[in-house]
């Protein structure tokens, strides 16, 4: 998430908005952002909505069985069609910026 | 004659520690270190040889050095700790479900609506209709699922 912050001014200059997602409230998230100084749009989604209809639900896998989203990233064009997608098989390994500014150059979505 | 303590079995048991405990607070904050944990498998290694040479030495100069016993329990120790440590990276991190329906490439992203930060509800379509602080439409959007709970 850090790495995203430190390479939005890229993000920016080709046009694309970058979000996070999770089950955590608002508040836990506007906390966090304070602290760690993020400054684009952490969404909250706590009953699980979006993570469903993505089908990222990893069940009972937070504290105390919650449901939580396992870590995915998609690369979403203009027109809403997904163009790049990335879902890990370790939750230790992460896309990278650097991979996903290649993807959007690579396909051309910044005009 | 005092026999010496065995410094290079309790120096590799330490080090073995070392390995196992600062995965999560220090390697994984780097990507070179975190998508495969080589830097702690280096250290379980030098800990493991260490705790090696400290049991050889207990044995072949018994009347020089300690650690017979103690050098034994640390090194079965450290194989213990070392596989615990490759039971959680290389089996317990990769549970993750299968996400057979997850939108693919070609298809139309699900749209969403959750609030941000600040408690403004956001939509995907929304995302997409303005540049980020620009004028105009986005070219497109980042869409970062994460676990949570920090």
């Amino acid at each position: 998430m850090r790495s995203f912050e430190e390479h939005l001014g890229e993000f920016k200059a080709r046009g694309v908005r970058v979000v996070a997602i999770s089950v955590d409230p608002p508040q836990t998230n506007h906390e966090h952002c304070r602290k760690q100084g993020f400054t684009y749009p952490f969404l909250s989604d706590p009953k699980g909505e979006a993570i469903r209809r993505y089908d990222l639900l990893d069940s009972a896998a937070g504290p105390e069985g919650a449901d939580i989203a396992r870590p995915a990233e998609f690369l979403i064009d203009a027109a809403g069609t997904v163009r790049w997608m990335n879902l890990t098989e370790s939750i230790a390994v992460r896309a990278r910026p650097d991979q996903v500014l290649k993807a959007v150059d690579k396909l051309g979505l910044a005009r | 004659m005092k026999r010496r303590w065995n410094v290079a079995a309790w120096v590799g048991f330490l080090v073995v520690l070392a390995a196992f405990l600062t995965y999560v607070p220090v390697f994984s904050r780097f990507p070179a270190t975190r998508d495969f944990p080589w830097a702690n498998l280096l250290m379980f290694g030098a800990g493991l040889v260490l705790l090696t040479l400290g049991l050889r030495r207990a044995y072949r100069e018994p009347q020089l050095y300690r650690g017979k016993v103690a050098g034994a329990i640390l090194l079965s120790l450290g194989v213990v700790v070392l596989a615990f440590f490759c039971f959680g990276y290389f089996y317990l991190m990769r549970q993750l479900p299968a996400s057979t329906s997850a939108p693919r490439v070609g298809q139309q992203a699900p749209d969403f609506t959750l609030p941000d930060q600040d408690g403004n509800l956001v939509t995907l379509a929304e995302l997409l209709r303005s540049a980020p602080g620009g004028t105009g439409g986005a070219n497109g959007a980042v869409l970062i699922f994460y676990r949570g709970y920090w």
